[in-house]
């Protein structure tokens, strides 16, 4: 199985959009850092028809060092999590996709 | 951020582009990941994360309500891992100065 990077989704985006190969490459980039940067700043971000990314904030908890089972304070973090729309489990999954959008 | 406030912010900062360009560009990277993960292909964006398609097996469920054992077919399920650099970034969050590395947080 192999793997889609960067690269062709920016050969895509230059093959449907007809935009040079650069500024398809650009346009992605930017893409990603607009998204990240909502995220960052702890917003969630929702594109309609494939899913949502949001920020969970998780509380302080005690883990262990599983290999010398050392008590050890795991700090309060958040972290990125992603919500599949409906849409977007009906595709992997070859299902018929739902007309509605999402959630 | 929505789909088409990302749209709406891309459109500003590419004064050069129609922004019905800008909607297709859009369109075009969530439907390329999409076709991808359909196939069963994996979308890996260093420094962002990678979508996979993660196999759940058949197991027997319950309907909640009544506490009946129904069959739930095995399925496919759309799963994103972020990367490195993104999880980095969100962890620290309005605590911008410094990240705590790892060895840090641990002895904190």
């Amino acid at each position: 199985m192999n793997t889609v990077t960067r690269a062709q989704l920016a050969e895509t985006i230059y093959a449907q959009v007809g935009l040079s190969r650069n500024d398809s490459a650009d346009l992605l980039e930017t893409v990603l850092e607009r998204m990240s940067r909502a995220l960052e700043a702890g917003d969630s971000v929702k594109i309609s028809g494939f899913g949502t990314f949001s920020v969970r904030q998780k509380g302080r908890r005690i883990g262990r060092n599983p290999k010398t089972g050392v008590e050890v304070p795991i700090l309060p973090r958040r972290v990125l999590t992603f919500r599949p729309s409906q849409v977007l489990k009906a595709h992997v999954n070859g299902l018929a996709i739902p007309a509605s959008d999402d959630e | 951020m929505t789909k088409s406030e990302l749209i709406a912010e891309l459109a500003s900062a590419n004064p050069h582009l129609l922004s019905r360009d800008v909607e297709l560009i859009v369109s075009t990277i969530f439907d390329e990941i999409t076709a991808a993960l359909a196939r069963g292909t994996r979308v890996e964006l260093r420094g962002f994360g990678a979508f996979t398609v993660k196999r759940r097996d058949a197991r027997t469920g319950r309907n909640p309500r009544t506490g009946e054992a129904v069959p739930v077919n095995e399925k496919a399920v759309p799963f994103f891992k972020a990367g490195k650099e993104l999880r980095e970034r969100v962890d620290r969050g309005g605590k911008s100065i410094h990240a705590p590395s790892r060895a840090e947080r641990v002895l904190a």
